[in-house]
């Protein structure tokens, strides 16, 4: 029988959740790396017993550990994350220019059929590569060299690259996300890239129309329609028809359209949920009520989805990674929130129960459908 | 024979309980003392000192005989009883945060 499995990072460790294919029951693993916050843990779609976790702290740094058995044992692999060439600068927060430093790994992005391949979003933004199961990083230096590279400027969480989406028809071509310099494509592989930024609008730049910063918040698509793009950005949700060459709102009836993660339902690529926000002086769901919203037309038409979550007295945010689908039918829907719940819908975000309640901060979740 | 306290999280990282025990040929000084523990226990590489440059991370720090050596010379020798294997050469997460 098939089942799932929910890959929890946290600001005190990763949790492994699992369940069979009803999930109705869940056995609760760890914390491993006790301690430490993770960032991410996600898993090779090649190999499902193939798990990469960052593990980060502000005293150590980064280590990125590794489990070929699904997250039974791990072994630490590289953690040598250095910029290609002379590293340069970036712009800071007030404005002068800032020398690139590493921070952290963001989020990992597996190949979808090489599990030695894997692709790293990182703080200071760069997207960098293994090839060899996690020993050593290349970075991909065409992203950070690009001409706006000097215009980046950090989100308040850092100047993080935590989107990437690999196109299944074409693996040459991939959309990453930067807080706050935008959405960027390459159809080469990562050599060249370019902003794809056009129709954002971000009411705090003065120029409406200006080619980076804008604070992008996370990027969805579904497999079997990659020309299609979801983006919840720092205030929008926006949808894209052309691979991200323009973008127009799909907000519309939503109670706020501040808000961190979005997901695309597994098997209907018209069916997208968020999780609004207040605001961004606020960080908490509005008044008090936790709901996912969902849109079964791709966008504009929303509905609450309550049964089961939080409707009163609920101040708990969920952060961009923290959202994901499984590849069952019914599609199940997770995710997790920073006071330590993981929900899971196992109809479709109809109904949710709390998986486990009372785990540290909920960084990121993961879903693997297991054979 | 160099002894090294480390914290606890780097001890889980290397997989050591109590002090690490290093045989170091020729001077005692952080370099050589930090040189010979990264060798010994790779995945340290990066969580004491930066890749590269091999800077001290900014949240840590080095004691040994009651003294803060943090900020002296990576070059210079350590105490002879940090080199006698008298006293502990410790590596210590900064207190930070509250």
């Amino acid at each position: 029988m098939s089942g799932v499995r929910l890959l929890v990072g946290t600001r005190k460790g990763a949790f492994v959740l699992t369940s069979e294919g009803s999930r109705d029951e869940w056995d609760v693993d760890g914390p491993f790396f006790a301690g430490w916050e993770i960032y991410h843990v996600n898993a090779s779609p090649a190999d499902p017993d193939r798990l990469y976790a960052s593990q980060t702290s502000g005293w150590f740094g980064q280590v990125v550990q590794r489990s070929d058995d699904g997250g039974k044992t791990w072994e630490p692999v590289g953690n040598e994350f250095v910029y290609d060439g002379i590293p340069g600068t970036h712009q800071w927060y007030d404005g002068t220019q800032h020398p690139w430093e590493f921070a952290r790994v963001w989020h990992f992005e597996p190949s979808p059929d090489d599990p030695d391949t894997i692709f790293a979003g990182v703080e200071d933004a760069a997207l960098f590569r293994s090839v060899d199961g996690g020993h050593s990083w290349e970075e991909l230096s065409g992203l950070r060299g690009h001409r706006t590279g000097e215009q980046w400027q950090p989100g308040a969480g850092g100047l993080c690259l935590h989107t990437i989406l690999i196109d299944p028809d074409e693996p040459e071509r991939m959309v990453v996300a930067i807080s706050a310099a935008g959405a960027f494509r390459t159809d080469d592989g990562g050599e060249t890239w370019r902003p794809i930024n056009r129709g954002l609008r971000s009411q705090e730049l003065p120029d409406e129309d200006r080619e980076v910063g804008h604070c992008v918040h996370r990027i969805a698509m579904h497999p079997s329609r990659p020309d299609v793009l979801f983006m919840q950005k720092h205030w929008d949700v926006m949808r894209s028809d052309d691979r991200g060459d323009s973008w127009h709102e799909v907000s519309d009836n939503l109670p706020s359209d501040f808000g961190f993660p979005i997901a695309v339902h597994a098997h209907e690529p018209e069916t997208i949920y968020v999780v609004p926000i207040k605001s961004d002086s606020e960080h908490v769901p509005p008044d008090g009520k936790l709901r996912v919203y969902r849109s079964t037309t791709g966008g504009n038409e929303w509905e609450p989805l309550t049964q089961g979550l939080p409707q009163s007295h609920c101040y708990v945010n969920v952060l961009r990674d923290s959202m994901s689908v499984d590849g069952l039918d019914p599609c199940g829907v997770y995710f997790g929130t920073t006071g330590g719940q993981v929900y899971g819908s196992a109809d479709a975000g109809d109904s949710w129960t709390a998986i486990v309640r009372d785990l540290p901060a909920v960084l990121s979740v993961e879903a693997q459908t297991l054979p | 024979m160099i002894r090294v306290a480390l914290p606890q999280h780097l001890r889980t990282l290397a997989g050591v309980d109590g002090e690490v025990r290093l045989d170091l040929q020729g001077p005692s000084t952080q370099r050589t003392v930090l040189d010979a523990l990264e060798t010994t226990y790779p995945v340290l590489r990066g969580t004491i000192r930066d890749h590269g440059g091999g800077e001290r991370r900014a949240f840590i720090r080095f004691f040994a005989c009651g003294r803060d050596l943090s900020l002296e010379p990576a070059d210079d020798p350590l105490p002879d009883e940090v080199a006698s294997g008298a006293e502990v050469f410790r590596v210590v997460g900064a207190m930070a945060g509250g």
